[in-house]
């Protein structure tokens, strides 16, 4: 049997296995949420999310899967901690959120931002060198998201690349780990069972 | 008081976009007689995007570095907040869950039993050395000079986990600035986020967090901010559209008080994007 939900987007599909899957892989205890708002009052992304944290949470007992899985919310959170920290219900929603993170891109939705992207760029720049090459980092990232072609937003980087640049803030080239091969296999290994 | 000694663990930042945090880090632990074994071979902790997207991942990455340590016989002093945070979690869940442990050893294919003890090098100065040793060591007291001291997140929360300060009103920072013969003032963003690991990713999220930050430190009356983060660093010293607030860095404040060579802090000081100088120069420390 199917749970529907009338809502003001009219009939949605309730899954109780989301809710699970959501709830083993953050080890949280969801259903403690009493919608106190702590979490969406001190949240410095929420003005930028689709649905602020207590209302995703609430999403999420639901089953609401695609709303949730298709929102920005987990995308824009900062992973910052306070709502956590605040929660009066021990919910470990910066975990949630990871979780969220991890089921969207198992599942191939990328959303609506660029920050997919940003988290590939930077874990393919550590799975080649080993460390963070910034540049590469910035370059990579800046082609791809198409942000090259925005062109406010590239001139006002390029004057601060070349800044930055100038006090030899920007090392050229990337930077070196003896045991690149072991971080590879790092990087295999997690993803095969992560 | 017995040599203090750590693995030294500086983080990707510290090698290129926040060369300065290094340079000083090194010279302040001198200065302060703490020795900083940069640990052999160290890779990056995975940050943000480690733990955003795959978990194993995100305790693997620092357990190399830990067992690393471990194999040394050191426990480890990290630089940067956010590979704090990420060292400081992975202790935390490894020691939790002993099948995991065994299953991140069979990840790095090193043995790593959890020993290492981790610690910021704010506590290792503020905590270890200790206030009242630093005082003794002062020998150019920041005196006039008010200070917002900045958190952020990462050394504060979850606080379960770093164990480093009350999270909500931190005052280790303001502590250490107090005993270099600075006024740390008070004001209401210390533990606010400055946007970290969207720095790329939403620049105009970043730009308002750290705007708000910053005005704040500024209605305080504090005429510079100081980190213990180059990813703070990196967002609050290029991310200000409406302010020109100098930012930098716990480790060049307390090298200058005591002590450091025109020559070592003339170099931090000129790899910054809004200069702190001036108001150094204007309260006579430089």
């Amino acid at each position: 049997m199917t749970v529907q939900l009338v809502t003001e987007k009219g009939k949605e599909k309730c899954d109780p296995a989301f809710t699970k899957e959501v709830m083993e892989r953050s080890h949280s205890h969801l259903e403690r949420c009493y919608q106190c708002i702590a979490c969406s009052s001190g949240c410095p992304g929420a003005y930028q999310m689709d649905y602020p944290p207590h209302q995703l949470l609430r999403m999420v007992q639901l089953g609401l899967k695609d709303r949730v899985l298709d929102s920005n919310t987990f995308w824009i959170c900062l992973s910052c901690e306070t709502c956590a920290t605040r929660c009066p219900n021990d919910i470990e929603i910066v975990l949630v959120m990871d979780a969220l993170r991890e089921i969207a891109l198992k599942e191939g939705r990328k959303g609506t931002t660029k920050l997919p992207l940003f988290h590939a760029t930077f874990l393919y720049m550590v799975k080649m060198f080993g460390k963070v090459y910034e540049l590469g980092l910035i370059l990579v990232y800046t082609i791809f998201s198409g942000n090259i072609l925005k062109l406010k937003g590239l001139m006002r980087d390029a004057v601060l690349g070349v800044k930055m640049f100038m006090r030899g803030k920007l090392a050229i080239l990337p930077p070196r780990v003896k045991g690149k091969a072991q971080i590879k296999r790092i990087f295999q290994l997690s993803s095969k069972t992560g | 008081m017995a040599k203090i000694k750590y693995g030294y663990y500086p983080g990707c930042s510290l090698e290129s976009t926040a060369k300065e945090y290094d340079l000083s880090m090194h010279v302040t632990a001198k200065l302060l007689d703490v020795e900083l074994a940069e640990l052999h071979d160290w890779n990056c902790c995975g940050a943000s995007s480690g733990h955003c997207t795959n978990y194993e991942l995100s305790l693997a990455l620092p357990a190399r570095n830990l067992a690393i340590a471990e194999k040394a016989g050191l426990n480890v002093a990290v630089a940067c907040a956010a590979c704090y945070l990420r060292f400081k979690q992975t202790n935390h869940d490894l020691k939790k869950n002993d099948t995991l442990r065994q299953k991140v050893e069979s990840l790095i294919e090193m043995p790593y039993k959890g020993n290492v003890e981790v610690k910021h090098l704010l506590e290792v100065f503020a905590k270890e050395v200790g206030l009242e040793e630093i005082k003794k060591r002062v020998k150019k007291p920041l005196k006039g000079l008010k200070l917002a001291a900045y958190y952020g997140c990462y050394l504060v929360r979850p606080p379960d986990v770093t164990q480093f300060d009350d999270p909500e009103q931190p005052m280790l920072m303001d502590n250490l600035l107090a005993a270099l013969g600075a006024e740390p003032v008070e004001y209401t963003h210390k533990v606010e986020c400055c946007g970290g690991s969207l720095l790329l990713g939403r620049v105009d999220i970043v730009q308002k967090l750290v705007d708000d930050i910053c005005q704040a430190a500024l209605d305080a009356g504090a005429q510079a901010i100081v980190t213990a983060c180059p990813l703070c660093m990196a967002n609050l010293d290029t991310r200000q559209s409406k302010t020109k607030v100098p930012v930098i860095h716990f480790s060049e404040l307390t090298g200058l008080a005591l002590g450091a060579e025109p020559k070592q802090y003339n170099v931090w000081l000129k790899k910054h994007i809004n200069s702190p100088a001036p108001i150094l120069k204007a309260k006579g420390l430089i």
